[in-house]
């Protein structure tokens, strides 16, 4: 570089460190840049700890006690473990625990593979995918109060939709299909709405999977002659697993806290039969009013989501890498 | 010229991340099969003991050297 380059570029950029404004922080106060990062982002910091993370060390804190939320006034003894002892002795319980992972497993297996299907077949690019897209993802769209209203009425013995199509194909007279009142239909019932309402969730997880991955893939495939059914295998579900993993991670930590849909359907019944882990969390919480009853509970089914999410994620992660 | 050999860790090679991250993960596996199966009272009242002993541990070893 010659001498007068040189003392050109000098001079650039003397100019521009001049021009530079002194850092705003400087003038503001006497705050350090970093200062002032803090100061933006201290408001959303602060409502997160009051959010989140306050009302998880109160609930810690409560679940060590006998306190009632409808005796505010009265004394509040340390119970010590005893809230727990309670709890992982109870067999009714036990029984919310199984019918709650009952539900868990056939939603995730149910809306998986039928989310996996649909978004593989829209990811096709048939004539008019875009619609079929959109009416597919409307159920998503609704609240889950007036999905639990709306199925209740389709349920209807007398003048639901649902029991006249089983009718129809099966030959069993409506009046006899009672899925909400019936001991052995009543948990079907819930998974086939959950399904129902939550598959175009899953569907547009994985249809973003299969999107991502590049056409030069298949092409080389095709080269190789590879059949449709080893592309599928070899391409198609290995790259889109990490994003089928993200989908049941999301739907199982959403399903393990199902409360508003059962709630709406059922409320736990008929007996106890579709009584989840949130339901009794409910009954025990403001109906029992056993406040530091219901915040043991609570704990238990946070170390149990928190510990599954972390398994997922280092799987995740693992698949990822590969 | 060779080049400089790598500094070698202190970290006692049995506890890295890795193996430990799995034994945590077998952990936690465990406790929750234990949380939601139906065969065994016993084995849904140890449950929660083993959910936290291996969450806790999981949370103490990914801090560990790879």
């Amino acid at each position: 570089m010659t001498e007068t380059n040189a003392s050109l570029l000098d001079r650039a950029a003397q100019a521009a460190a001049r021009s530079t404004p002194e850092p705003v922080a400087r003038r503001v106060r006497g705050l350090s840049d970093k200062g002032v990062a803090w100061l933006f982002i201290a408001p959303t910091i602060v409502l997160l700890l009051a959010i989140n993370i306050f009302p998880l060390i109160w609930a810690i804190r409560l679940s060590f006690t006998n306190y009632r939320a409808n005796r505010p006034n009265a004394e509040v003894v340390n119970v010590g473990l005893d809230n727990y002892r309670r709890i992982l002795t109870d067999s009714d319980i036990w029984f919310a625990m199984q019918t709650t992972a009952h539900f868990v497993f056939w939603t995730i297996v149910l809306q998986t593979l039928i989310g996996f299907t649909l978004a593989w077949l829209i990811d096709r690019k048939f004539r008019g995918h875009a619609f079929w897209t959109t009416i597919i993802l409307v159920p998503m769209m609704l609240s889950p109060a007036v999905v639990g209203n709306f199925w209740r009425f389709l349920y209807e013995p007398q003048i639901g939709l649902f029991a006249y199509v089983v009718s129809f194909f099966s030959g069993i007279p409506p009046t006899d299909i009672q899925m909400l009142s019936s001991v052995r239909l009543a948990p079907w019932a819930i998974v086939i709405v959950d399904t129902w309402m939550w598959t175009p969730y899953v569907m547009l997880i994985c249809l973003a999977g299969l999107r991502s991955i590049p056409d030069y893939i298949y092409e080389a495939a095709e080269v190789d002659r590879a059949s449709n059914w080893r592309q599928f295998w070899s391409i198609t579900l290995p790259m889109a697993l990490p994003f089928i993993m993200l989908a049941v991670l999301f739907r199982g930590i959403e399903n393990f806290k199902m409360f508003d849909m059962v709630n709406l359907l059922t409320g736990g019944g008929p007996g106890s039969t579709t009584e989840v882990a949130s339901i009794t969390l409910k009954r025990e919480a403001f109906e029992k009013w056993r406040t530091g009853f219901s915040s043991a509970f609570a704990i238990i089914l946070f170390v149990a989501v928190f510990g599954l999410a972390n398994i997922y994620v280092k799987a995740l992660n693992r698949v990822k890498s590969r | 010229m060779t080049a400089p050999a790598a500094k070698r860790s202190s970290w006692p090679r049995w506890a890295r991340r890795g193996p430990m991250e799995n034994i945590a993960t077998v952990i936690i596996g465990l406790g929750f099969l234990m949380l939601f199966q139906s065969f065994a009272e016993i084995l849904y009242t140890y449950s929660f003991v083993t959910l936290l002993a291996g969450t806790l541990m999981f949370i103490v070893v990914s801090k560990f050297p790879e």
